[in-house]
């Protein structure tokens, strides 16, 4: 097997290439999915991704406020799933369909 | 490469005498509940039915492994996985002693002292909800995904009291690491009383003491709470359509939970491996007095047996428990075989509080029970935080 | 050089999940997928030095928010999602695009960030919840009330959402 130099310490730019990655594929999940559920787990992907950007920032100035800003990220993604799942459950007792596409009574 | 000799020897370690405690915390279970109950309990298979583990250890394992039809086949299989994997990881973190120093090598008696330990705990408790849950949904069956469901909401919402009541002591002892933790309950107050977090001031934490139990119990599906998976309700709930050992595997990791909680529930309040009193007063020979009573206790009965064969079993017993009081009595062994005991001890008193509730109470029904954790045991948890929070912050400097 | 393999590691079993996110029909596989990619994500904060968000990760996100989606996928019984039919040059141009859109972003931030700065475990001793405690309850204060009162309000929110219908 070929010797793959691996660096010494990991560079930043991965951590960030990471998360681009992630959030990208959160992205995709959001606009191609049609199962509402689906679509919400996509957004949390991209506030995970969000978070990782935050952590490594706050290890690049070596300051702890990037992990603060990722923690209040945290408690406004439990917020919003709390009300959105509220909102999905509302959604099926009324229109007996988890698709997005079939809620398009205000459309046109 | 010493480091990673010395970590994987302790965790087999660790590991063996879990697995095997796990196995024998059943067994007491299930003499103390028939003495509870005035029967006996089992005693055929080998002495006082002390092989009896073994004997179900084998019946577990030969059993037909069955795969219903209709269920999930992926998480079917991932459930009692996760559930098992997220209780045995618990115990890396547990600290059982202080450091065993033989020569020039010492290693502490703990697999790993993180400095967040408390928080990795409490974080393993919130992930191993989902091998309840998905154990309930993937059988495809209603009463598992009923009891499935309550069993997991049950948890989270014991999660909460249970966190603030960790918290309470936390805010006296100033440290997340367990090892801190135990040494800053070290010391004794006019000299006898012990620095143990239930009497520590500036408050006693004794409320929390409770509320940690209370909520414990909640968190382990053990009685008075385990309607979730009572055989009589909900035909044995979210594991009704597992057989051999992926049920085994749900009660180990339940077993485990048990000990994990009790463990930290004895380094957090109870003061770990402190002594009860000084070393000065004798404290020392406390395991080494209990062994030897015992000891007695199973010779006299060996001379008088109740039972014909008791002729042979008891004195063999009395003699171990005399050979463990004289090892008791070696110097060198005693300095890490001391605080083990302590803390062994605190652990087995917790435990033995375990099975003399499940031997004693009725259970509730589920919309009391979460009744009780909303409505009950939250408020308290926060005035008890509340109030320890004003104790620490008036006296500190 | 362990820490380069760490990372890559978890990097994998992270991109991995997220690709798996994305991909299964069902619902719960989608959730637990994203479970894998918040216990991947909390392993590599642990690398970064953030132990306490590690851990309110482990506890707040994948303990709790995502224990509330399993919930509702439970609940409602979701099944399986149906495949549209798509066009072919769709399906054949989308995944090289999506690979030469990520390799130009990868390419950008790597010009950004000077390749000596890397990051070791061990190197940021901020993290620790003492700090965190300090920040957020001296300068941070503000947005921490704010955020208690916003999560009464998602409370208040979800209970009249979902409650039943009194007939």
């Amino acid at each position: 097997m070929p010797d793959i130099p691996l660096p010494q310490s990991v560079p930043l730019a991965w951590y960030l290439i990471l998360s681009a990655i992630l959030f990208t594929l959160g992205v995709a999940g959001f606009l191609f999915r049609r199962n509402v559920i689906t679509v919400f787990i996509s957004i949390e992907l991209m506030l995970n991704a969000v978070n990782l950007s935050f952590v490594t920032f706050s290890y690049k100035f070596k300051q702890v406020d990037g992990h603060i800003f990722s923690f209040f990220v945290m408690v406004v993604a439990a917020a919003e799933a709390a009300v959105g799942l509220a909102i999905i459950l509302t959604i099926f007792k009324n229109r007996q369909t988890l698709e997005i596409d079939e809620v398009s009574s205000l459309k046109n | 490469m010493n480091f990673f000799i010395v970590s994987l020897i302790k965790s087999a370690l660790v590991a063996f005498v879990l697995l095997t405690a796990l196995a024998y915390i059943q067994w007491v279970e299930r003499k103390v509940l028939a003495h509870i109950q005035l029967r006996i309990g089992p005693r055929r298979v080998g002495p006082h039915g002390l092989l009896q583990p073994l004997a179900d250890v084998i019946k577990l394992l030969t059993k037909e492994d069955m795969l219903p039809s209709h269920v999930n086949k992926f998480f079917y299989f991932l459930a009692p996985f996760i559930a098992v994997m997220f209780a045995l990881i618990s115990i890396a973190v547990i600290p059982f002693g202080t450091e065993i120093k033989i020569g020039s090598f010492s290693t502490p008696m703990q697999l790993t002292d993180l400095n967040i330990g408390v928080l990795f705990v409490l974080g393993l408790s919130g992930v191993g909800v989902y091998g309840v849950a998905l154990a309930g949904w993937a059988s495809n069956n209603k009463y598992s995904l009923i009891g499935g469901l309550r069993s997991s909401a049950q948890m989270i919402s014991y999660e909460l009291p249970m966190a603030m009541a960790i918290v309470a002591p936390l805010l006296m002892l100033n440290s997340l690491s367990f090892r801190e933790l135990v040494d800053g309950q070290g010391g004794f107050y006019f000299g006898f009383i012990p620095r143990w977090s239930v009497f520590q001031g500036p408050f006693p934490q004794i409320v929390s003491f409770l509320i940690f139990l209370i909520a414990a119990f909640a968190e382990t599906n053990r009685v008075p709470f385990d309607l979730p998976e009572a055989e009589n309700e909900l035909v044995a709930g979210f594991h009704t359509e597992y057989g051999s050992m992926k049920f085994a595997a749900f009660f180990m990791a339940e077993y485990c939970n048990m000990v994990t909680v009790s463990c930290v529930g004895a380094l957090l309040f109870l003061g770990g491996w402190q002594p009860l009193w000084p070393a000065e007063y004798g404290s020392q020979f406390v395991p080494t007095l209990i062994f030897a009573i015992a000891g007695l206790i199973c010779l006299y009965h060996g001379f008088h047996p109740a039972r014909p064969f008791d002729r042979f079993t008891l004195p063999v017993f009395g003699v171990v428990f005399l050979g463990i009081a004289a090892i008791f009595l070696v110097p060198i062994v005693a300095t890490i075989l001391l605080p083990l005991f302590w803390f062994l001890a605190k652990v087995s008193i917790i435990l033995f509080v375990y099975i003399w509730i499940r031997g004693t109470l009725p259970r509730f029904r589920y919309d009391q029970l979460m009744n009780f954790a909303w409505t009950v045991l939250f408020p308290v948890a926060i005035v008890n935080l509340f109030v320890t929070a004003l104790a620490v912050a008036l006296t500190s400097k | 050089m362990e820490d380069a393999i760490l990372f890559l590691l978890f990097a994998a079993i992270a991109v991995v999940c997220g690709i798996n996110v994305v991909l299964q029909t069902h619902p719960i596989s989608s959730a637990l997928s994203l479970v894998g990619v918040m216990g991947a994500l909390a392993l590599i904060y642990l690398q970064l030095g953030g132990e306490f968000i590690a851990a309110a990760q482990l506890i707040v996100y994948a303990g709790a928010i995502m224990v509330l989606f399993v919930f509702v996928i439970m609940l409602l019984n979701a099944g399986k999602e149906q495949k549209l039919p798509r066009r072919l040059w769709v399906t054949y141009a989308g995944l090289p695009l999506l690979a030469i859109f990520i390799g130009i972003a990868a390419f950008v931030i790597h010009r950004m960030l000077p390749v000596t700065e890397g990051v070791k475990f061990g190197a940021m001793t901020h993290g620790n919840p003492q700090e965190i405690g300090r920040a957020l309850f001296n300068i941070y204060l503000l947005p921490f009330e704010v955020t208690s009162v916003l999560i009464l309000i998602a409370i208040l929110g979800a209970v009249v959402l979902a409650r039943k219908e009194i007939e």
